[in-house]
């Protein structure tokens, strides 16, 4: 099992989204996040001055998935959040030890 | 579903059948009521049967004017119907446009609410609703007696003159007249429907001026030191400049008495309630200092971005609504058609503030700024407010467009060269265009209005139209207005700040004025701890995009 954990613009959680549920992902877990990678910020106008917004809004999409999938989604993933401008995010996939489905207690893969 | 849907869709028919019925019944008791009523009046000719007027052209005739004998008045009876009809219309056109300006409350309300933070908004809503309050009672226990306890008979209202009493001092030989002394509590004598009307008007309008200062003060000013100040603004300092302007005060008799002009002339209170309201906020905002974050050490200013533009804009279009109280209704007379000449005028200025505020950003920085832009609709109209009556729309249109830019110059001198601290531009808005209003009347007045303003035969001209002492009491106003404005609101700010304090503690202003000032947040659900945090749905909604980063963890600060 792996935990796929993606930071996406808000804008393309839809996206994102359905192209998941298109290959058979079948839950998945989406906070508001904020933060900045090499896009750095960017800058805003307020009556004549200047300011810089250090930590931009995204998206952060988490998916665990059987070991199998894992090549399928992070490629599909990356397909439906890319834009090809910058501040398209990142991907990270991380091992996951076990998982319960708590109304059942299954366990592990059988969890998902 | 299907039974709910088909009992509702059985339902709808029988209304509709009952209403034909209905309607069918009256109709048909309508016909046969004519007959008889017919017959009756020729057997004994008694008064006709009523007949609806559906055209309107039949409704009010000789019939209605009031007559011992009815149907003929005598000449008497017929000039006392149109007294009192002349004096019905002005009194409802003072009332209502009075009521007008009592919703530009409303608008102030959500101007300084949306250019400021979300976590003062419950405190920043409260002064605005409070002083509403406040302000109505200071002016009621003796702001009104200050103001025009002195003015007189009430010519459009049908006045009885009960309010004749002024103090005056006399210098050179002339009379000063310096306070009312009749009115308060609106008692004795001042129970009267002239006064009251009177009292109403010019209540929203010290509402209006006092409601101005809250916003150049906003997000660090303690409750209980605005509490105090609401009180102060209503009974001393603003009925007393009035008084000096609209109440046979000193400044309105610079004319009769030194020949300037018609005195010093503010038709709608671009000094007497915009200048007051904007020079009170530049004397507190100074004696408060900067919000904490807003000056890095070196004095370079921070922006801090208002949390609602939607909310601010809306405000002020809900002002430039009151606005068509605020100038038409000076009058005091509907039946001044002059009314139309000041409502265009007010709104042509408000258009060319807001375009040139926004043309000047636009061309100055890049983006045509909706802040500045609202603040420049604004600016018009507080610069036509005192000229509306005098002016032509070519130059209505002018003093509002100047007004645009003068505006931006203004907001940039405060924040960058002053270094006082103005969440939503109250102090240029009302304090810089407003003296900008009164002297552009000094300049444009054209001379088709006025006849006998102020108690000077002839009608109001500028110095573009032949007379020059209008504009040296037009200067002599704005002077008067800023060193007795500021020089008693800033002492007055200072004795509060060493009583009982007039800024909030450092951690309060960091954490929000909300909780600690008023008890709750204004927007709990985005607020509160995390795990009260609802409305995730919104993803990537507005709020994270309006708290930027330095904002919420301020550094610096005064």
């Amino acid at each position: 099992m792996k935990k796929i954990e993606a930071i996406i613009k808000p804008f393309k959680l839809d996206d994102v989204k359905e192209a998941l549920t298109g290959i058979g992902v079948i839950g998945m877990t989406v906070s508001e996040v904020r933060g900045f990678g090499r896009q750095k910020g960017h800058t805003e106008l307020y009556r004549g001055g200047e300011y810089t917004v250090d930590f931009l809004p995204k998206i952060k999409v988490e998916v665990v998935t059987p070991d199998n999938l894992v090549s399928k989604v992070v490629e599909v993933m990356a397909s439906a959040a890319k834009t090809g401008n910058i501040g398209d995010g990142k991907i990270f996939v991380h091992p996951v030890e076990s998982a319960v489905r708590i109304r059942t207690g299954e366990r592990d893969e059988a969890a998902l | 579903m299907r039974i709910g849907s088909r009992w509702s869709w059985r339902l709808g028919v029988c209304g509709l059948a009952l209403i034909v019925a209905l309607a069918g019944k009256a109709l048909s008791q309508d016909k046969p009521a004519e007959k008889p009523a017919d017959a009756a009046a020729q057997a004994a000719a008694p008064a006709p049967p009523p007949k609806p007027d559906p055209g309107g052209t039949a409704t009010g005739t000789i019939a209605d004017v009031p007559a011992k004998e009815a149907g003929k008045p005598t000449l008497v009876e017929v000039a006392d119907a149109v007294g009192h009809n002349r004096v019905a219309i002005n009194i409802m056109w003072t009332l209502i446009t009075g009521f007008l300006v009592m919703f530009m409350q409303a608008g102030f309300a959500l101007a300084e609410t949306g250019f400021t933070r979300a976590k003062n908004v419950a405190h920043t809503m409260m002064m605005n609703f409070m002083i509403y309050a406040i302000g109505m009672t200071g002016y009621w226990i003796m702001g009104f007696a200050l103001q025009m306890g002195g003015v007189g008979a009430l010519g459009t209202l049908g006045g009885t003159g009960v309010l004749d009493s002024e103090f005056t001092i006399t210098l050179f030989g002339k009379e000063f007249g310096l306070w009312g002394t009749k009115g308060f509590f609106l008692a004795g004598s001042s129970y009267d429907v002239a006064v009251f009307a009177l009292f109403l008007f010019q209540m929203v309008f010290m509402d209006t001026a006092a409601t101005i200062p809250t916003g150049a003060m906003a997000e660090r000013w303690k409750f209980s030191a605005f509490f105090i100040y609401g009180f102060f603004i209503s009974m001393i300092t603003y009925p007393l400049f009035a008084n000096w302007v609209w109440g046979g005060g000193w400044l309105s008799t610079l004319g009769k008495n030194f020949g300037l002009g018609h005195g010093y002339v503010d038709f709608a209170g671009s000094s007497v309630v915009h200048m007051v309201g904007g020079v009170t906020g530049l004397a507190g905002a100074m004696v408060l200092g900067p919000r904490i974050g807003k000056y890095t050490k070196d004095g370079t200013p921070n922006p801090i971005p208002g949390h609602n533009i939607p909310m601010a804009i809306l405000g002020c279009f809900i002002l430039a609504f009151g606005w068509f109280g605020f100038n038409p209704g000076s009058t005091l007379a509907g039946g001044d058609l002059r009314i139309a000449v000041i409502a265009v005028n007010t709104m042509l200025a408000s258009a060319a503030g807001a375009i040139l505020a926004a043309l000047y950003m636009w061309v100055v920085y890049g983006k045509p700024d909706p802040s500045m832009a609202a603040n420049g609709f604004l600016a018009g109209l507080v610069a036509i407010t005192a000229p509306c009556a005098f002016v032509s729309s070519f130059w209505a249109f002018v003093i509002g467009a100047i007004a645009g830019v003068i505006l931006c110059w203004s907001v940039f001198f405060f924040e960058r060269t002053m270094k006082v601290d103005d969440p939503v531009g109250a102090i240029s808005v009302h304090g810089t265009c407003g003296a900008w209003g009164v002297i552009s009347l000094g300049l444009f007045a054209d001379g088709t209005y006025g006849d006998g303003f102020n108690g000077v035969p002839s009608t109001v001209k500028g110095l573009l139209y032949g007379d020059p002492s209008q504009l040296v009491a037009q200067i002599i106003g704005p002077v008067v207005n800023f060193g007795f404005i500021f020089g008693a609101s800033w002492l007055f700010f200072k004795l509060l700040d060493a009583t009982i304090g007039m800024r909030v503690p450092r951690d309060v202003e960091l954490e929000g004025l909300d909780v600690p000032e008023m008890g709750a947040h204004g927007y709990p659900e985005i607020q509160g701890p995390p795990t009260l945090v609802h409305g995730m749905g919104a993803l990537g909604s507005a709020r994270a995009q309006a708290v930027p980063a330095r904002v919420v963890a301020p550094e610096g600060g005064r």
